[in-house]
């Protein structure tokens, strides 16, 4: 071993987490430092394992979707519309009309309460206190409407195979639009705390920056990519659920640090308020579908992936002519970004990590399954 | 110029702390006083299960058809049914509900074909112990007593 003398600096390997309250669950990093500086990391997951893809072998259809819900626990409508479109494109049903614009409306409220628990945990782990309890106010909100509508707030198993299980409850139009009337003044509220906040951008600009190119290497999706300058949404480029019927706009940035994505996804929340309007305005009447009682779909395989909160949110579902699935894979967009880490992270300081490991928006549930 | 002022005058800081105050007025107060004020729970809630009885004759409206035991996920529900030998039809005996693993779907009320089981707007299930979230058919059909605290 050579001698050191006291100016030579040594690599130190830290642990982060997995108790570390800003890896946002149970996530270990292990960190090699050179005094603040990062010169590489490495990610543990596995923490949170529950099987789900095994636990789906031993279910019917209709009994595994609840467990979806489970996995990106803050975004669980979402999970359920990729789940139900997967099983349906394997039966060739399509739910009916009114049932997709039920669909359209509780996702996109989905992904406002996702975006603003991001918002909130993000702006804490920066150091920004206040956010967090104005945007678990407004997420309350999303929560109690999907109280009213599916009778849970979390894990709301809210779809069903070949439509819906629960019809419109009385007054639904009018509290979604009053919640969009409401929320576009607390966007413009977020944005004054913290956009031009001096900490704000200081912490964020410039950091964990990933280019286009490198988003498309790592397979990253989601305001990760679109920060990057790259126009890809799912809801554009393979409308599903009827969003070829809605006008909307997919919003980009151009550096693709940590602040760009910020902005996107405040852009985001606007955007899907508009679509919520356009989708509320004209519900159509109709059926709301009802799910066949015994699933039986025929041998085949079938890959179906949403735009969830996150990013590409895929299912991959193999039949073999039974009422169970022979395989179920989940392409969880969290597990798939978090690659990233490594790649934002080098170079950076500690500090960075944190900030990074927040822009990624990952939900534990969903890297580990 | 203008950059520079607004730096020196921390403009950008003030503008947030001015929403802050802003929020501040007492009738932005969204905590909710649990347990002296109780929440009320949507009418779908699904909470905890109760096994409905018939409110004319006081007999259970369950006629032991197992569609829920066989609908649920985690495989929670078992009932135990005998064949009267008069009507010849088949009656519940006993009716056990795991609480300790249900996650709430809803599968087994929607699989209910006479609406006798129902997940209901009760919320508070806390209980000791494990064994007194394994509910028999008499505390499906009371529901849960929680305390109820005066404050």
């Amino acid at each position: 071993m050579p001698e050191t003398t006291f100016l030579d600096s040594t690599e130190l390997v830290l642990n982060m987490g997995p108790q570390h309250p800003s890896t946002h669950g149970v996530l270990r990093v292990i960190l090699k430092l050179d005094g603040e500086k990062v010169n590489g990391t490495e990610c543990v997951i596995g923490y949170l394992h529950r099987g789900v893809e095994k636990i789906g072998e031993n279910r019917t259809y209709q009994q595994f979707a609840p467990y979806v819900d489970r996995m990106d626990y803050v975004a669980a409508v979402s999970n359920g519309l990729g789940y139900c479109l997967a099983v349906e494109k394997l039966l060739n049903i399509e739910a009916p009309p009114r049932a997709q614009a039920t669909r359209v409306i509780l996702t996109e409220l989905n992904r406002i309460a996702s975006h603003l628990l991001w918002l909130g945990t993000h702006a804490l782990d920066i150091g920004a206190i206040t956010p967090v309890f104005y945007c678990f106010r407004e997420r309350e909100e999303v929560l109690k409407i999907f109280e009213n509508y599916c009778g849970a707030r979390l894990t709301t198993h809210a779809f069903r195979i070949g439509g819906l299980q629960y019809e419109l409850y009385d007054g639904f139009e009018k509290q979604v639009n009053d919640f969009c009337d409401m929320f576009l003044p607390k966007v413009e509220e977020y944005e004054e705390l913290l956009t031009n906040n001096r900490i704000w951008v200081n912490r964020l600009k410039g950091v964990g920056i990933l280019n286009g190119d490198e988003c498309k290497e790592y397979g990253v999706t989601g305001p990760v990519l679109r920060a990057a300058g790259v126009k890809w949404d799912l809801r554009k480029a393979q409308p599903y659920s009827g969003y070829e019927q809605y006008d909307f706009e997919i919003p980009t940035g151009e550096n693709g640090d940590t602040y760009d994505r910020y902005l996107v996804r405040m852009e985001e929340m606007r955007q899907s308020v508009r679509i919520i309007r356009q989708a509320t305005a004209k519900i159509p009447a109709g059926p709301i579908g009802k799910t066949p009682k015994v699933i039986k779909p025929p041998t085949g395989e079938a890959y179906v992936s949403i735009e969830a909160p996150k990013g590409e949110l895929g299912y991959f579902i193999v039949s073999d002519n039974s009422t169970q699935p022979y395989r179920v894979r989940v392409r969880p967009p969290s597990f798939v970004n978090l690659q990233a880490l490594d790649r934002m992270v080098r170079g950076g300081l500690i500090a960075d990590v944190v900030a990074i490991i927040g822009t990624l928006d990952i939900v534990l549930g969903e890297v580990d399954r | 110029m203008r950059k520079f002022l607004k730096t020196i005058f921390l403009i950008d800081l003030i503008q947030g702390l001015w929403v802050t105050f802003r929020n501040q007025n007492p009738k932005y107060i969204y905590t909710e006083q649990y347990p002296a004020d109780r929440p009320k729970v949507a009418e779908r809630y699904r909470g905890a299960p109760r096994l409905n009885i018939n409110p004319d004759n006081g007999e259970t409206l369950c006629i032991a058809c197992n569609l829920c035991a066989l609908a649920c996920p985690e495989n929670l529900i078992v009932v135990g049914s005998e064949r009267n030998e008069q009507t010849r039809r088949k009656e519940l005996t006993y009716f056990t509900y795991d609480l300790s693993r249900c996650m709430f779907c809803g599968l087994c009320e929607d699989a209910c074909p006479v609406d006798a089981l129902e997940l209901t707007q009760d919320f508070e299930l806390a209980t000791y112990t494990r064994d007194g979230l394994i509910w028999d058919r008499q505390m499906l059909e009371e529901g849960p007593q929680p305390t109820q605290y005066k404050c």
